[in-house]
């Protein structure tokens, strides 16, 4: 097997692989840097995300604004420690993308402009169009290229991480145009997979999305944190379950019922105004407005197509021009997809599955549990998010712990030594025999696409946006059942040159193992917070026995093991989460109890 | 959005250089319903007719730019075309042209990439600027001057639709010269002399024959016609400025 040295691996080229392979650049230059993706970078899933970026740029906005807005807008479960430094970093991060040439939306003046978005008091996303994420991947791609020192592995696919004397040493990947194997040997080992929300159904992500970084880091023994926590987003499309942005809501949009109500005011989220309040109506939290639509689902009160239940995005009052500069993307999508102009007609839309709130558990330095092992992003559960993530808030998360990430992989491969090359080459020989065994056996019985898809339909029906103990035991039924199933694979295609059907199986096992973690931490979690919402018995929050993080550990065939672990309080005492006019009191009296008023 | 299945008749080139002498074109009956993309018509391939069938594919949103592929011989990205626009007429997908087929609808993309790393696709700042003295300012008219052409999502149509490029590979081609412009047109940058040294060449803006299919089929309306054109006028006048004062002074 071929044998590459680096000091420092990173594996995944989207926004955060990126911004931690730069980071490692410029911490040292003579650190050499193995960049590994499954794709060519700018394919990575950072490419899809719209709405923008929060930073807090405005005179009348402050660090404990956002500080407050994403830990109540987290139920409480975020690490505040870790808050603090994101809130306190986002800004200069999103003027390093500015040097590096994203073509941020400006002000007449030529200053940066913001716009709202839901769950935040103060304008203080920064974007650029509706393709905020497509335009932060490419700058960050295209700078990576000024930086010798990155070697970049485009369309490899990783198949292991390989641990010795205790640390993470390096990671076994192949060539999918080849299907030959490289031993990527290396001091520090950087996940930035990204989420694992394809264990779904239907998604916003794409097909990559399916949680490889974090399956191989839980099958080497480091904890997956609060995966109970996935994101459904109010305004998907029909069928394809693609997502139009919250800025949508953040430009003035309406969400409308069968009859034109604008529901989400029997929500506690009111007073329904005509043009939008920064934390009520159309700007709450994901987890409110997608709650909502599941209630107005069973009420009757939704919109019938032939692609199912649907409530209706209304963005005509913002007229045509607002609608093609700040939201091209969006009429693109409609006009492409449902035929439909949004300056002429109401879009419909329903909940999706969306973002992964929890990951592999790291520390405000994106260190995991196993020393050498870093990870950041969407594949870390590092307690930014909490139960619930408010949209704008995981671009920037990207790249300040993408960074933070590069920076610490640096300083640790500085410093590392490198065990027996021998035995380090002999654990990956036999990790390539392992994943080759699933394309040479023969006489296995089972479709990995048939298991992807029984596995979607039951997720969808046990983790979805409200949860009950019965239901969601019987998916974790069954995907001990598809687990004990993939064990039987038939992988159809025995090529080596792009074989995608065996890296598609590889990708089944992944999720087999994340989606196992998301059931059992919910079945586990016998309250209701943020985006865990349950109807059997538990419909409160309870601070008393759940305001600690999920800790899920591999314990080979089984399910997983879980445990609890508390969670890092500084300066926010968790209080009463409330949007609308109920937000403000709440807050007003927040403020009085601290004596500011 | 109607959801009555149909059934579409789909050729697809199939080529494995482990066991296939020569590409070829196999036939299948898909079943689909209105809403669905080509994309959707080679996933459901995939999963329950032929698993060995390889195309690459990720966002499904016209945005990732990974599916571009000749539908009915026209470069398109399949996640943005829909069977229903070709039923009942079979419909004949084949890997994008003027690219070395890797396998099926899989191309060999190294040179557009070698293309894109060989421009120095980055801000080379005109005046460096410290974190701490905060965002260069740029005027929503000077932002104007090379949005569009930061909008290409690499999806590589234009490449196929360009007949030069289709000649001679060593064209640097529609969507890296409109990236190079990119560059050079914002207000940050100061490193247009650096780019222009490729782009002044036969290989850069002057290898253009002006036939602009590649603005035509750009899903993203970038429009590289335009940033060729536009270049084709910038060497020119920096072609002849070279005779009247060195190259970089007064800069």
């Amino acid at each position: 097997m071929e044998v590459f040295k680096a000091d420092v691996a990173i594996v995944g080229a989207g926004g955060t692989g990126l911004r931690a392979a730069i980071a490692v650049a410029e911490a040292d230059p003579s650190l050499k840097v193995a960049l590994i993706s499954k794709v060519y970078p700018m394919r990575s899933h950072t490419v899809a995300a719209e709405g923008g970026a929060a930073g807090v740029v405005q005179d009348h906005d402050s660090l404990e604004y956002h500080f407050n807005d994403t830990v109540a807008g987290g139920d409480w479960l975020c690490d505040q420690d870790v808050v603090e430094y994101f809130v306190a970093h986002c800004t200069e991060e999103l003027i390093q993308l500015e040097h590096w040439g994203c073509p941020w939306s400006r002000k007449p003046d030529g200053h940066i402009n913001v716009r709202a978005f839901g769950g935040m008091k103060i304008e203080r996303t920064w974007f650029a169009a509706d393709t905020s994420g497509f335009h932060m991947l490419h700058t960050l791609f295209q700078t990576s290229i000024k930086y010798p020192s990155i070697k970049r592995f485009d369309e490899y696919f990783c198949v292991d991480i390989i641990v010795e004397d205790g640390r993470c040493q390096g990671v076994v990947v192949i060539e999918v145009a080849t299907g030959k194997f490289t031993f990527i040997q290396a001091k520090a080992v950087i996940l930035a997979t990204g989420g694992t929300a394809r264990v779904f159904r239907e998604s916003t992500n794409g097909g990559i999305v399916t949680g490889d970084g974090m399956a191989l880091a839980y099958r080497h023994g480091a904890p997956l944190r609060d995966l109970e926590f996935m994101q459904y987003h109010p305004t998907c499309m029909l069928g394809t379950g693609l997502l139009f942005t919250e800025a949508c809501r953040g430009e003035g949009g309406f969400l409308l019922n069968k009859d034109g109500y604008r529901y989400l005011q029997d929500y506690g989220l009111g007073p329904a105004e005509p043009s939008p309040r920064n934390k009520a109506m159309e700007l709450g939290p994901r987890d409110r407005l997608s709650q909502a639509f599941w209630h107005e689902e069973r009420k009757g009160r939704t919109i019938t197509t032939p692609l199912g239940q649907a409530v209706h995005l209304d963005m005509r009052h913002l007229g045509e021009k607002k609608l093609r500069e700040r939201l091209p993307l969006i009429c693109e999508l409609s006009e492409e997809y449902y035929g439909i102009n949004p300056a002429l007609a109401p879009i419909p839309v329903r909940a999706g599955m969306h973002y992964t709130m929890g990951g592999i558990y790291a520390n405000l330095k994106a260190e995991t549990p196993l020393p050498g092992l870093y990870a950041a992003g969407e594949c870390a559960g590092n307690g930014l998010h909490g139960s619930n993530r408010l949209g704008s808030n995981s671009l920037v998360d990207i790249i300040v712990f993408g960074k933070m990430a590069g920076v610490e992989a640096a300083r640790f491969a500085k410093s590392a030594p490198v065990s027996n090359p021998a035995v380090l080459e002999k654990q990956a020989k036999a990790a390539q025999d392992r994943v080759l065994g699933l394309v040479t056996k023969t006489g296995g019985k089972e479709k990995h696409s048939i298991l992807r898809r029984e596995m979607g339909q039951s997720m969808e029906t046990g983790c979805g946006i409200y949860r009950l103990g019965a239901e969601l035991q019987q998916t974790c039924d069954k995907l001990a059942e598809l687990k004990q199933r993939y064990k039987n694979l038939n992988v159809e295609d025995k090529s080596s040159v792009w074989n995608s059907d065996w890296l598609a199986a590889i990708e089944v096992g992944y999720m087999l193992d994340t989606a196992e973690v998301i059931a059992h931490s919910a079945l586990n979690r016998k309250e209701s917070r943020g985006a865990h919402q349950r109807l059997d018995g538990y419909e409160q929050r309870d601070d008393a026995n759940y305001l600690k993080h999920t800790m899920a550990y591999y314990t080979g065939d089984g399910p997983p093991r879980i445990e609890y672990q508390d969670v890092v309080i500084t300066k926010s005492k968790p209080g009463t989460r409330a949007y609308g006019a109920a937000g403000e009191k709440a807050e007003a009296e927040r403020q009085k109890e601290a004596g500011h008023g | 959005m109607a959801e009555s299945t149909r059934t579409i008749e789909i050729e697809v080139l199939r080529y494995r250089p482990e066991q296939d002498t020569e590409p070829f074109y196999q036939t299948y009956s898909v079943p689909f319903t209105d809403d669905m993309s080509v994309l959707q018509g080679l996933q459901t391939i995939k999963d329950d007719l032929d698993g060995t069938l390889s195309f690459r594919w990720s966002c499904r949103m016209a945005i990732c730019g990974s599916c571009g592929m000749m539908i009915d011989g026209k470069p398109k990205l399949a996640c943005r075309t829909f069977l229903r626009h070709y039923h009942p007429k079979k419909l004949r997908i084949g890997p994008l042209e003027h690219f070395p087929i890797e396998r099926d609808l899989v191309v060999v993309v190294e040179d557009f990439i070698k293309k894109l790393e060989g421009i120095k696709p980055y801000i080379i700042p005109k005046e460096p600027r410290t974190l701490e003295e905060g965002e260069y300012l740029q005027t929503p008219a000077q932002l104007e001057k090379f949005r569009q052409f930061s909008t290409c999502i690499n999806c590589m149509l234009c490449y196929s639709a360009c007949p030069q490029y289709g000649l001679d590979s060593k064209f640097t081609g529609p969507g890296i010269l409109a990236l190079m412009h990119r560059y050079n047109a914002d207000s940050r940058d100061g490193g247009q002399a650096e780019r222009m040294e490729l782009g002044h060449s036969e290989e850069g803006v002057w290898g253009c024959t002006a036939v602009a299919y590649c603005s035509e089929v750009c899903p993203k309306g970038v429009d590289p016609a335009n940033a060729i054109n536009q270049n084709k006028m910038g060497s020119a006048i920096d072609y002849f400025l070279r005779f009247v004062a060195p190259r970089g002074a007064g800069k």
